[in-house]
């Protein structure tokens, strides 16, 4: 049985007191080694889940725990050391005037030994590939590397949860493809859960589970598997349907030998050569 | 309004030690009417390029022609304020350049700056959000009491209430969710045929370049690297991915599928109801040629 790392219990939360619910009576579980995708329309709570989970924000009504630890303003400095995170825009998110500064920040702030902060920040450095870039400035560094930079600063912190709040959407394809392969990477080597809120679909797939938002509430959740099935409820929600599924139905559609609905394309390549092979 | 760029060079701080080439040699035509995308790499001198079709910037050498304003590097010009009227820029992120107490104060902000009157302005702040698809009970709110999508309708509000001809478009879906991105879309595509107007959409986009461009150009290295239409441009996709762009899934999709059946399929599929209709019938021939 997987363990749960974070809970979270009936949570409510409102910006403005007089306004509406931006979370309402929401509940699960993170659960060890994970990769957790959230995702839902623009507005639906993802963000503020995250901003919740991390302390930068407390539930009105409702409770977190993180381990044994009941988030509250005397744990919430615990809690930041095991969850780090990685936000939208890699321009704001920069303290540092050369990357190995940056990285050393968050160690500096929790008054970590000089030797053991250089020796921690290579390191992370090193385990996303920018080991190279010590001593440049953040301002020639592409937007991928911003983002790797962004997320060395997090590992130098050795959280168990790394949440990635939109961390790829302002990238450009190959961005995205290389902070996504380092945080895979990371996820192998160091066991840790990943939590990737998201609007990407073809990365929510390759998740191990998916919470779907819808209005502040958990609509749906379920392996990758189980939430493509929702289909045309996902598009009414605002969200899309990843291209292999949307194949999968077209072709199912016109009786062709398609048994389901594939979430990887290669899959469905091979169901048509099987089927052909056949005939 | 037609544009064309003729063997345009622009280079960054001549004549001091941080002189950079953004871009070299770059021809593009954009007659009256046409629905262009420039795509390619961050770095790859996309945006010095739309920074010149208002004449934001000047050439370095070659030169510039918007409409009947000719812009080469050795002419001073003057009265540039028409062509910036016409040519309607909305850069990335344009909800973070509301700044008005109203929204209809901030949409009729820029009408007003090139000499049109309140009343004016006024009306064409009405029509613009009925463009935008919002209703007109909104232009009485604060633009930060909306959410972002509202925002970024807007802030778009803002540069068609100037009557352009001429649309650029930077990015303009980054951070919506799908349906958000597929509305703001479908939305250009409209005013495109409606307002006939030329537009120019700067995407990473492959998906929407290829389902809403007349005509590509991709940018690599500061220069133009290839111009054709979609079907042209993703007849050879491994040229693309080669350079490290992406292409449409449904190019991607048939490539795998011809690498499986050892077969080129008769012609490249832009839409998912084109691939099904050959995959459907190749299924049912049964045949390897």
């Amino acid at each position: 049985m997987k363990k749960s790392l974070v809970q979270l219990n009936d949570i409510s939360f409102k910006y403005d007191l007089d306004g509406d619910y931006a979370l309402r009576n929401v509940s699960f579980d993170i659960y060890e080694g994970e990769w957790l995708a959230i995702v839902g329309h623009n507005g639906s709570g993802k963000s503020t889940m995250a901003k919740l989970l991390n302390g930068l924000n407390f539930p009105q009504e409702g409770s977190i725990t993180v381990g044994e630890l009941k988030l509250s303003e005397e744990t919430v400095w615990d809690i930041r050391e095991r969850i780090g995170m990685v936000f939208q825009n890699p321009d704001n998110q920069f303290v540092g005037t050369t990357v190995q500064d940056d990285v050393a920040f968050g160690l500096e702030n929790h008054g970590i030994p000089r030797e053991e902060m250089v020796e921690r920040v290579y390191k992370a450095l090193e385990s996303v590939k920018m080991d190279q870039f010590l001593d440049q400035e953040p301002h020639h560094l592409s937007g991928g590397q911003k983002q790797r930079v962004a997320i060395a600063g997090v590992l130098a912190l050795r959280p168990d949860i790394i949440v990635l709040d939109e961390a790829t959407s302002m990238l450009d394809p190959r961005g995205r493809e290389e902070v996504l392969e380092t945080v895979r990477v990371l996820k192998k080597n160091h066991e840790m859960t990943v939590i990737s809120i998201t609007h990407d679909l073809e990365e929510a797939a390759k998740a191990d589970r998916i919470i779907v938002m819808n209005k502040g509430q958990v609509y749906k959740q379920g392996t990758p598997e189980e939430i493509f099935q929702l289909d045309e409820e996902l598009v009414a929600l605002g969200l899309d349907i990843p291209f292999p599924v949307k194949m999968s139905k077209m072709l199912k559609s016109l009786d062709l030998p398609v048994s389901k609905y594939h979430l990887s394309e290669e899959e469905l390549v091979a169901e048509l050569w099987t089927s052909h092979s056949k005939m | 309004m037609d544009i064309s760029l003729k063997n345009v060079e622009y280079r960054y701080q001549v004549d001091t030690p941080f002189e950079r080439l953004a871009i070299k040699d770059v021809s593009i035509d954009i007659p009256a009417g046409t629905f262009l995308a420039i795509i390619g790499h961050t770095g790859s001198g996309k945006s010095t390029v739309l920074q010149h079709l208002n004449a934001l910037l000047k050439p370095t050498g070659g030169e510039v022609v918007l409409g009947d304003k000719v812009i080469t590097a050795d002419k001073k010009q003057k009265n540039l304020k028409e062509v910036r009227q016409r040519v309607g820029i909305v850069f990335q992120f344009p909800e973070h350049q509301l700044f008005e107490e109203t929204v209809e104060k901030d949409i009729c902000f820029g009408p007003m700056n090139f000499g049109v009157s309140e009343k004016e302005a006024k009306i064409r702040a009405r029509e613009a959000i009925a463009h935008v698809g919002l209703s007109e009970e909104i232009l009485e709110k604060s633009p930060f009491d909306l959410s972002g999508g509202q925002m970024r309708r807007v802030a778009i509000a803002g540069v068609l209430a100037m009557n352009p001809d001429v649309i650029v478009l930077d990015e303009p879906t980054a951070g919506l969710d799908p349906r958000g991105r597929k509305e703001i879309m479908d939305m250009f595509s409209d005013l495109h045929k409606q307002r006939k107007l030329s537009t120019i959409l700067v995407t990473h986009s492959m998906e929407d370049a290829s389902r809403y461009a007349d005509k590509i150009v991709i940018m690599h290295s500061g220069q133009v690297y290839r111009t054709g239409t979609p079907l042209e441009i993703f007849s050879n996709p491994e040229e693309l991915i080669k350079m490290g762009l992406d292409v449409p899934e449904v190019v991607k999709f048939q490539q795998k599928l011809e690498r499986a059946f050892q077969r080129k399929f008769s012609k490249t599929c832009l839409t998912i109801e084109e691939i099904t209709e050959e995959i459907s019938s190749f299924l049912k021939r049964g045949d390897v040629q």
